[in-house]
């Protein structure tokens, strides 16, 4: 990617008629790959014994802290909820760590993987309110507190979706565009500096796009909450006393 | 003066200005709350994991409208719709 070039969008391998494959495309698959691989082959030999591999030891470790993340969030059961924003956590983080890796452009510099993302997002919000609350139930937290309420409320789902996209976008596209700038002005030592403050923005911005998502879905949910807590309540209690 | 260098002066001007006026004030709003953030631990240190988490997702909710900025003027600099009309006007 150059420096004149905004997205990786711009960066094209190979066309043929209409259909081309960007940078984007090819690194998103990469990204996939990358995964998909890591997870079965760590995960082709489990154990439950004391003794584990280093490498199953990660992903508890992984897996375990989102969903105390989620449950603090969400003052819910994680379980329903993990395999969607676990999942978008994961993407976003290994997208963004795996820039240490000469040649390689973040799919998420580029505002169409982004937007996909954040489309995601917004899909997911009404599902998971509709599974958990019922269609009128849902709807009904469109005219809440007013009816006149009800075009504010539905520029505000629209608008949050934007600002998913762009904000990630926006930071993790203006992280490599100062890395190519200092190349060019400074080129020893400060990109360095410049690139490890864009590995930490990259972490932080994946934790703070799938806590969002989770503070959206949270938030489309809410009525369970109090009952949920009751019965963590009861449950956490039972587990003090046995 | 030819629509071209009008137009390259105000893409370049106007970016300028764009992440100029556009930082100040997320600027002001992030030391304001990690300010806050900060007295807020000192006083109860045992909460510092949610102030912690809380302040960053609101670091980044305020950061974002420096972001937009940014990206408006990377837009104006890098990807100018107006700049690559003119560009092919004048070459076809």
């Amino acid at each position: 990617m150059e420096l004149k070039d905004i997205s990786p969008d711009q960066v094209i391998f190979w066309q043929w008629g209409a259909v081309s494959i960007n940078a984007t495309l090819v690194f998103t698959w990469g990204v996939m790959l990358f995964m998909v691989l890591g997870a079965w082959l760590i995960t082709r030999k489990l154990s439950a014994d004391i003794r584990l591999s280093r490498w199953q030891n990660l992903i508890e470790i992984i897996v375990d802290g989102m969903r105390n993340q989620i449950r603090e969030i969400g003052h819910q059961q994680p379980d329903t909820y993990l395999p969607f924003v676990g999942s978008l956590f994961l993407f976003i983080t290994v997208c963004n760590l795996l820039s240490v890796v000469p040649g390689y452009t973040a799919p998420t510099a580029s505002l169409s993987t982004t937007a996909a993302l954040a489309i995601c997002v917004f899909i997911a919000v009404p599902v998971f309110g509709i599974l958990d609350r019922g269609i009128i139930g849902y709807l009904k937290q469109y005219v809440r507190p007013t009816a006149f309420m009800l075009p504010f409320n539905v520029i505000g789902e629209l608008s949050r979706t934007l600002a998913l996209a762009v904000r990630l976008f926006g930071n993790v596209m203006s992280g490599m565009k100062i890395a190519a700038i200092l190349l060019a002005v400074a080129p020893i030592l400060f990109p360095v500096l410049m690139h490890a403050l864009g590995l930490l923005t990259g972490l932080i911005q994946a934790y703070i796009f799938s806590v969002l998502a989770m503070v959206y879905i949270a938030s489309a949910t809410r009525a369970q909450q109090k009952k949920e807590d009751k019965q963590q309540k009861q449950e956490n209690e039972k587990g003090e006393n046995s | 003066m030819d629509s071209i260098s009008l137009i390259g002066i105000g893409s370049i001007i106007t970016a300028g200005v764009t992440i100029g006026i556009g930082a100040i004030g997320p600027a002001l709003g992030e030391g304001r709350a990690v300010a806050q953030a900060l007295s807020s631990i000192a006083q109860q240190p045992d909460e510092s994991n949610t102030i912690t988490r809380t302040l960053f997702v609101g670091l980044a909710m305020i950061e974002s409208t420096a972001i937009y900025c940014f990206v408006v003027s990377m837009i104006l600099i890098f990807a100018n719709p107006f700049w690559e009309y003119v560009i092919e006007k004048a070459g076809g």
